[in-house]
């Protein structure tokens, strides 16, 4: 029987969605760098790859679509946690579409969908990191207080502390978890903060894993039957330094995914999927 | 910093006592005198017709005081007196206040029972700094508050003079361990238990904060004087059969988590604790220092009953209607010793959860239900259990179908499990819940926005909605204080910030903000610390309420149930949501037998000092010896150097806003000293040993130390006869005692004295009181050991500059004592004036203003004794 907040990591289905050709030219970028399709679409598909064959979930793929460049990051669109998905409203106007095929599937999979209605509030995905004991929800342009609110609403076991993020798109822009109790923390003057505030607030004990560069500090954490600790992070080739920082956690299975190309576009690796799990749920 | 200030008070006071309340006009009659007025117009209150009679008389006095100004007829007497017996008049009242002494102790029959009151009063004023008088240069005249509080209380204490007195003076103890919180009521207590007199200088003081309350506490008073006033009559006759025993019996009504209701009876003025423990043995619970008695209040709010108080003074016109129920939330109930205590926690929790206060989701309503139907049906029986047998559970605010029939498929899957494995799964899984253990308060933030202040275990989290948007861990909190309807943290600054900060919140009121205040300083005495903090009953300066948590913390309690050793009781499971459908079928239970109950309950108590002292409480004749030690040893404290330069006038225009009430916790500062501090501390001048030892249990007075460190000052000789006195007096019944809940060691404080010589007073033989001025500064550590370096040092106090930035303030609480002793009724009043401010503030001139303000409400009153504890907080060297 699944307690309460028991097996953080264990997942059994993804969802993820494929790459849209508006992404190249259309996609909402912080930077202005060029994007190159082709890559963007090995990198998925090598993504899809690892999730499918290497670690074994089930994979749902919603099809593209070229009306919605942004959504091949399919996290800022739902947060589930258990058995429950709260299909958030995105901060970005032009995203909110994105959310109706995720909705669709998402109930496919039977999971408690709560859908947030409220005009006022806005949530990205990429602002919620649950760690297992707690969620903490970025207070970003993308997420404001209301949102939060929802999500605390929706998921009342747990405790709900907001941060503020700045300069940073997201607040899993700069951290994710990579065990748990493990939050790994980019190392930039945002990224501490962050990471400080998160300690105050948080009646648990945190270890942190820092590494230097904060786009590498969003790595997946899977805990699976089978293959123990698994951790999905950058490639030496993009960020070398914080590879070596990763490649510390022996007791990982460590697979570096490269993200280069949809980095440009502020993807970072949760960004690209929502982690389900269905078998412990009551 | 402790000045007393002795000899004068006394004498006014006994002299206006006794023309007041026996019109006996005998001024110039010293002490003697003045005792046997005393000990006649007690015997005559003990008579029937007489106490009433005066005791009414007091209490239209005391009315018309509270409007207005103290009575006439009282001032002139005292000067008189005064003026007559001059050096004679000096000696006695330091006699008194040995004797004083000695009656806080056991009470001595021989002596003159006025000044011993009068002696007694002074004492406990201590806390509050009471400059005597005009002698002091320095601080700038010294007023009489405390006596003429005294006079008024005299007055009242005649009337009633009896077994009551002898319980307020309990209380006055009681509560003086018990912090702000208590001081407040106390003086709402005392208030109305004395006559009006008392009020009116405490209530100025207080005014900004208690307006509303004033009113409220008015009309209290009246009723409660009436009240008291039937009871003195009781009491009276009781005392005319010399025994105190025969007390009004009141019942109880207890609801306890299963939805049953217990019904026991109670003496009138039990303290709160008698009631627990009737619960407790009803309960069959050991380990109950995770549980509480709680009662609603005029506005419907939660209140927890304090134990070493009296539920009438706590109750006020409420109903004696109370719930048992969780006070603090085992962080891990799977260390609980006794499946039962677990048991009652899953209650407890089963109500949090139907009523909504602990919010989870669906899939943990489910499973908990599931594991409560575990628990109370056990096995899932398809044939007996369909679908409806679950209606009358409760899992959920809002339950649904839907729920019930997960509930029941996932009770299924239990089988097998035992009713406490499945409440510990409960349990285990309750236990995550982020709200578990949180008590929420409604408040706003320093711009008006709603949110809610949560105390838990760790901490104070504060909540907008929903969300948390702030949490302060203890260990990140300074200080904790309020003011008015304000709630204040002090934070420790952070790694890169060079200065606390001091965050504040809007309460709905002043209750409000004293409550939230309360359930910290208990949170985090249970929690965090290792053993409860002495409320420091020497009454060291101060700043504010003396409330301290005086139960046992979750270490403590931890190892007492460790030490458990009996078979599992037998309990029958129910459903608090079933019984209470059925309340036909609910057990009542009587408990009318005081006696055993009580027996029971100090049995029970073993391990704990003060819980077994509290369980005594109810009896009036159980006088506690031990603590009239303690009580001795504090006076000891005030240990006097004598030195020889007063301290400097000051003429800074510092004034004494009589507005604010701050109330601070000191403990929250202390709770890291390391060990350096106490190394410092060990080089304690050998006063602190002194005080140690008089600290201890025992009394020992070590005279001959005494008379090494306190040459030539007669008052420093009669207070060591003072001391004396208890050993050589065995203790009577009646007598008031202080209850004794305090353990043994007390750690504590520091004495530095400056002081004016005590044989000067004797000298003078003004009207005036010759000061003696004897300056404490007290530093009051909470050290989490039971060390005896309680004496902190004067290097310490550099945190004092750290300590607050806020505005001046100040307190002043007013207790009133009237104790029986053999016969003779003490009348003590003490005034306590807290002063707050920053630690540049000028305290000698702050109090002096504040003397004087309070003399020239009372003119017609003389101060006996001052006592200046100067408490300066210490600073936290390590993180």
């Amino acid at each position: 029987m699944a307690g309460l907040m028991s097996g953080f990591g264990s997942f059994t289905h993804a969802v993820v969605r494929a790459v849209p050709q508006s992404l190249a030219k259309e996609a909402l970028r912080t930077g202005s760098q060029e994007v190159d399709l082709l890559k963007v679409r090995e990198e998925y598909d090598e993504y899809v790859s690892v999730l499918k064959h290497r670690l074994g979930l089930e994979v749902v793929e919603l099809p593209a679509d070229d009306a919605l460049p942004d959504s091949v990051f399919v996290e800022d669109v739902a947060v589930v946690c258990g058995d429950t998905a709260l299909i958030t409203r995105p901060g970005a106007e032009s995203r909110r579409k994105e959310t109706e095929a995720m909705k669709t599937a998402l109930t496919e999979l039977g999971l408690n969908i709560v859908e947030m209605t409220d005009e006022s509030a806005t949530l990205d995905g990429g602002d919620v990191l649950f760690t297992g004991r707690e969620f903490f929800v970025g207070l970003s342009k993308r997420t404001n207080q209301r949102g939060a609110e929802i999500l605390a609403d929706v998921f009342k076991d747990y405790a709900v502390s907001t941060v503020p993020v700045q300069d940073r798109l997201h607040l899993k822009t700069v951290c994710s978890m990579a065990a748990p109790g493990l939050i790994a923390i980019g190392s930039s003057e945002p990224a501490q903060k962050v990471l400080k505030i998160m300690q105050q607030m948080s009646d648990h004990k945190y270890d942190k894993l820092t590494v230097p560069d904060d786009y590498a500090a969003n790595c997946i954490y899977m805990n699976l039957p089978g293959k123990g600790d698994v951790l999905l992070h950058c490639t030496p080739e993009e960020f070398p330094e914080s590879a070596k920082v990763f490649e510390k956690l022996k007791d990982h299975m460590l697979i570096p995914v490269n993200n280069q190309e949809k980095a440009k576009v502020d993807g970072g690796l949760t960004c690209l999927s929502v982690l389900i799990n269905k078998k412990n749920n009551i | 910093m402790t000045t007393e200030v002795g000899s004068e008070t006394d004498v006014k006071k006994e002299p206006e006592k006794v023309p007041e309340v026996q019109q006996q006009t005998e001024p110039q009659q010293t002490e003697q005198p003045d005792k046997a007025a005393d000990s006649a117009a007690q015997p005559a209150s003990a008579s029937d017709d007489q106490p009433q009679e005066e005791s009414q008389s007091a209490e239209a006095k005391s009315d018309p005081e509270a409007a207005a100004s103290p009575e006439p007829s009282s001032p002139p007497a005292a000067g008189g007196q005064k003026k007559d017996k001059g050096i004679s008049r000096f000696l006695p009242p330091w006699l008194k206040r040995q004797k004083s002494l000695s009656q806080d102790k056991p009470a001595e029959s021989t002596e003159p029972p006025r000044q011993e009151s009068v002696e007694a009063v002074k004492e406990e004023h201590e806390e509050t700094s009471q400059p005597k008088e005009e002698a002091d240069g320095e601080g700038g005249a010294t007023t009489s508050t405390e006596q003429t509080e005294e006079v008024k209380e005299v007055k009242e204490v005649k009337e009633v003079k009896e077994v009551k007195e002898v319980k307020e003076v309990k209380e006055v103890r009681e509560e003086s361990r018990a912090e702000e919180v208590q001081v407040e009521e106390k003086d709402k207590e005392e208030e109305k238990s004395i006559g009006s007199a008392d009020t009116q200088p405490v209530r100025e003081e207080k005014e900004g904060e208690s307006e509303v309350k004033e009113s409220e506490e008015q009309t209290e008073k009246k009723e409660e004087k009436k009240e008291e006033e039937q009871v003195n009559q009781q009491e009276t006759s009781v005392l005319s059969a010399l025994k105190l025993k025969k007390m009004k019996m009141v019942v109880c009504h207890v609801t306890l988590l299963d939805g049953s209701q217990f019904s026991c009876e109670v003496e009138k003025r039990a303290k709160g604790q008698y009631l627990f423990f009737q619960v407790c043995e009803q309960l069959n619970l050991l380990e109950k220092d995770y549980f509480g008695l709680s009662f609603k209040d005029n506005a419907e709010q939660r209140c927890w009953l304090d134990p070493t108080k009296e539920i009438k003074r706590q109750i006020r016109n409420s109903q004696w209607q109370f719930a048992f129920s969780v006070k603090f939330y085992p962080p891990d109930p799977s260390q609980l010793t006794e499946d039962i205590t677990r048991y009652l926690l899953c209650l407890q929790l089963r109500q949090d959860i139907a009523s909504g206060r602990l919010p989870c989701s669906f899939v943990t309503h489910a499973l908990l239900g599931s594991y409560t139907l575990q628990a109370e049906l056990g096995d899932h029986d398809p044939e007996e259990h369909r679908l409806d047998y679950i209606s009358d559970f409760q899992f959920a605010p809002n339950q649904t179908k839907e729920l019930e029939e997960k509930v029941v498929e996932l009770h299924k899957s239990h089988r097998g499990m035992t009713p406490a494995q499945a409440d510990a799964q409960f349990l285990e899984n309750a236990k995550k819940l982020s709200m578990y253990g949180v008590d929420l308060h409604h408040a706003k933030d320093s711009e008006g926005v709603d949110i809610m202040l949560g105390v838990c275990a760790n901490g104070l989290l504060i909540y907008k909605d929903r969300l948390r948007i702030n949490r302060f861990a203890w260990p990140k909190i300074l200080k904790i204080s309020y003011k008015r309807s304000n709630f204040y943290i002090k934070i420790r600054p952070g790694e890169a910030e060079q200065f606390e900060s001091t965050v504040g919140f809007k309460l709905p009121n002043h209750r409000a903000a004293k409550r939230v205040w309360k359930v910290c300083v208990e949170h985090h005495t249970f929690f965090r610390l290792v053993s409860p903090e002495q409320p420091t009953k020497t009454k060291f300066l101060t700043l504010g309420s003396k409330f301290r948590y005086s139960g046992r913390t979750q270490a403590q309690t931890r190892q007492a149930s460790s030490l458990i050793d009996r078979p599992a009781p037998y309990f029958q499971r129910t459903s608090s949501k079933r019984i209470s459908r059925s309340l036909d079928g609910a057990p009542v239970v009587n408990v009318s037998d005081y006696s055993q109950a009580l027996t029971a309950g100090a049995g029970e108590n073993g391990p704990s000092l003060e819980l077994n002292s509290d369980s005594k409480s109810p009896q009036v004749e159980v006088v506690e010896k031990p603590n009239e030690d303690a009580d001795t040893s504090l006076t000891s404290e005030t240990a006097f150097e004598t030195d020889k330069g007063g301290a400097p006038e000051r003429k800074s225009k510092l004034r004494v806003q009589g507005e604010n009430i701050y109330v601070r916790h000191s403990n929250l500062m202390l709770e890291d000293l390391d060990k350096t501090q106490e190394d410092v501390l060990k080089h304690q001048a050998s006063i602190s040993e002194l005080k140690r030892s008089f600290m201890e249990a025992t009394p020992e007075p070590r005279p001959s130390q005494w008379d090494k460190r306190l040459t030539g000052s007669p008052a420093t000789t009669l207070r060591l006869q003072a001391q004396g006195v208890p050993q050589q007096t065995p203790p009577r019944p009646g007598t008031d005692s202080r209850d004794a809940s305090k353990p043994p060691v007390v750690k504590t404080e520091m004495v530095t004295i400056s002081d004016t010589f005590a044989a000067q007073k004797t000298e003078i033989s003004t009207k005036e009181v010759p000061i003696v001025h004897t300056e404490t500064k007290t530093i009051t550590y909470e050290a989490a050991q039971l060390d005896g370096n309680g004496d902190g040092e004067p290097g310490v106090l550099m945190t004092a500059q750290t300590i607050t930035s806020e505005s001046l303030c100040t307190t002043t609480t007013t207790h009133i004592t009237k104790t029986l002793k053999g016969g003779l009724s003490e009348t003590r009043i003490e005034k306590r004036i807290v002063i707050t401010g920053d630690s540049d503030i000028d305290h000698d001139q702050a109090l002096a203003q504040a003397i004087k303000e309070a003399k020239e409400q009372h003119p017609d009153m003389s101060v006996t004794r001052v006592v200046v504890h100067k408490e300066t907080e210490l600073a936290e060297d390590d993180d």
